[in-house]
């Protein structure tokens, strides 16, 4: 028998179609994989076991019916991150503050994969709040990266990533409001891909920084992600920073780019995302990769975004501050946790008691540079002028796009770090962010195709395109992907 | 957010000050953690301030990457929560209302 966890979404999609196989098959394939490996490399935070194989029979009892598919994916499971909110499962993006709590509306996203007949796996593990670079910060425990169980799967989506790279999941959903989707992609050798800001609703995920979150699609291929991409993405009215433009047709650019043809792409190489400081073997995997795009017939040269020197010390006054606003929500008095009200206490107390039980260091550490970047007298210093180096950030993409169509870059400046070597070092996590930063301050689009190996982990290869085009990303890395070949597998698990 | 009493030389922000930020951001922490927090918040403050150096003369600040305006929606009603449906995760009601702790006769 066909090992149906190792097949592409866009081939189960088709077995699945032609009746080849049952959704109902698959999709125990896959919980009977999390069952095997998940109590040792801990992707998920939920796993839903029946309602995702009742989501599968009834995919099977309506094509059986004549219907057509819900949609291309109609069937093929996904892993859904833990910050998209979910009636029938529990949310808690990763903290403390919101465990056994269940949302009482589904998100924007999870609606539109419901409605596109996608079994629902479970909830993926993540950095609490989407805050983190390793998944280290997630209250219910680290997820191991499937390539080497010593090392961390990246984050906040390392969960997703995880279950990817160890066929858990032919799909999953992240969100990336500094890389937490591109950077747990490179560092597992999956593709992720965050959209243009606005480009996938945010109604129902979690805020982390509203001007920055993006949900976006992660898949094992290019063609996977953005059949993916189509499913999720779209105008929501529930969502005012959603985007009314038409979805880019990335299915079809996908497809295109799969011809292996670039002639005519101009592609601009970042001088700032290039350093001698990033690990060697990166920094040559980046180079055979921008070699390939040359030999596909691209126009390769290179450009120079000197803001984005700024970009770490502007992102990480930005986020806190939004961190610090949004985060008021979590009182106490609604919903979550609760923690003091024996009737000692006064609501104040009970908000600060039940926010330092129930939020981890790193929440802890963000909310007060937070409130202390927009504090009276710190304001225009902090707050304002990052806001200002924002647009300078801005103006380097634009004028790099007067030149070129897309940007590259590595993914991340280092393969997978060992578990625990940042954790208590949060300005060494930061930099690990550094490559992925810029576009979300620009809200452009941007995806990590796997690029090769470095001393046995996975690279990936940043490809970053203008805001709405979207298509450009799949049409380069599925052009990319086909020139690489077969990328290998973990062994680990 | 004046007191600079405490402040190492050459720190970006005292323990103090950390202990302030505590009480704004309604975080009940530990001593032990102000010591942790302090050290690190001015390791992190240390290499933010760096946006202070950029020269941003007639740069005009970018909140939203989008350049979208006030979005509205046509004035009509629907189906919302409901109280159950909003009362359902609260920690505790009364009433059909959310119940809390007191509110009155706090310190200052």
């Amino acid at each position: 028998m066909t090992d149906l966890i190792r097949l592409t979404a866009a081939d189960l999609a088709e077995r699945i179609r032609s009746r080849e196989v049952s959704s109902e098959e698959v999709t125990r394939a896959h919980l009977d994989r999390i069952d095997q490996v998940d109590g040792t490399l801990h992707s998920f935070l939920h796993v839903a076991h029946d309602a995702a194989l009742d989501a599968a029979r009834a995919v099977d009892a309506s094509l059986a019916a004549g219907n057509e598919p819900a949609s291309p994916l109609a069937g093929v499971p996904l892993a859904l991150k833990d910050v998209f909110t979910t009636t029938d499962m529990p949310t808690t993006a990763g903290s403390k503050i919101l465990e056994g709590w269940r949302s009482p509306y589904d998100a924007t996203v999870t609606t539109a994969l419901r409605a596109a007949g996608i079994p629902l796996l479970g909830k993926t593990n993540m950095d609490e709040f989407a805050m983190g670079s390793s998944t280290e910060n997630s209250a219910y425990g680290p997820t191991l990266n499937p390539w080497d169980t010593t090392r961390v799967p990246g984050g906040s989506g390392g969960g997703s990533a995880a279950a990817l790279a160890s066929f858990e999941a032919p799909l999953a959903i992240g969100t990336d409001t500094g890389g937490s989707i591109r950077q747990p992609a490179a560092v597992t050798g999956t593709v992720g891909c965050k959209p243009t800001y606005g480009g996938v609703s945010r109604y129902g995920l979690i805020a982390c920084a509203s001007s920055l979150d993006q949900g976006g699609p992660c898949g094992r291929t290019v063609l996977d992600t953005a059949l993916l991409h189509q499913v999720i993405a779209g105008h929501d009215p529930r969502d005012s920073t959603s985007l009314q433009a038409a979805v880019p047709d990335v299915v079809a650019a996908a497809r295109a780019g799969a011809s292996g043809d670039l002639r005519g792409v101009r592609v601009g190489v970042v001088k700032e995302l290039h350093s001698d400081a990033y690990q060697p073997g990166v920094l040559s995997s980046f180079d055979a990769a921008v070699e390939v795009l040359t030999s596909l017939g691209a126009e390769v040269v290179e450009v120079s975004c000197p803001s984005f020197d700024h970009a770490l010390a502007s992102y990480y006054l930005i986020l806190p501050s939004e961190v610090s606003s949004n985060l008021a929500r979590f009182d106490a008095m609604r919903y979550g946790l609760r923690v003091g009200d024996d009737g000692t206490h006064s609501a104040e107390q009970v908000m600060a008691m039940t926010r330092a039980a129930g939020f981890g260091p790193e929440v802890k550490r963000r909310i007060m540079i937070g409130t202390y970047a927009l504090s009276a007298g710190y304001y225009d210093a902090y707050y304002g002028q990052a806001l200002k180096v924002r647009t300078l950030i801005a103006r380097d993409f634009d004028a790099a796009y007067e030149k070129v169509d897309v940007l590259v870059s590595p993914t991340t400046p280092s393969t997978a770090f060992p578990l625990g070597e940042k954790v208590d070092d949060p300005i060494a996590m930061y930099l690990y962010d550094l490559c992925t930063l810029p576009t979300n301050l620009a809200g452009h689009p941007a995806m990590s195709v796997p690029s090769g190996l470095a001393d046995g982990l996975p690279v990936g290869l940043q490809i970053m395109a203008p805001a709405l085009a979207d298509d450009r990303l799949y049409r380069v890395g599925a052009a990319y992907e086909a020139a690489r070949g077969e990328f290998p597998h973990p062994s680990g698990v | 957010m004046t007191d600079t009493e405490g402040t190492a030389p050459g720190a970006a922000i005292s323990r103090d000050e950390v202990a302030h930020l505590a009480r704004l951001s309604r975080l009940a922490l530990t001593e032990a953690e102000l010591d942790e927090f302090a050290g690190q918040l001015d390791s992190i403050l240390g290499h933010v301030k760096a946006v202070s150096e950029v020269d941003t003369t007639a740069i005009d600040p970018t909140a939203n990457p989008l350049a979208v305006t006030n979005v509205t929606r046509p004035d009509v009603v629907v189906p919302g929560l409901g109280q159950d449906g909003a009362l359902d995760q609260a920690p505790s009601s009364e009433q059909g209302r959310f119940a809390v702790p007191r509110i009155l006769g706090e310190e200052q």
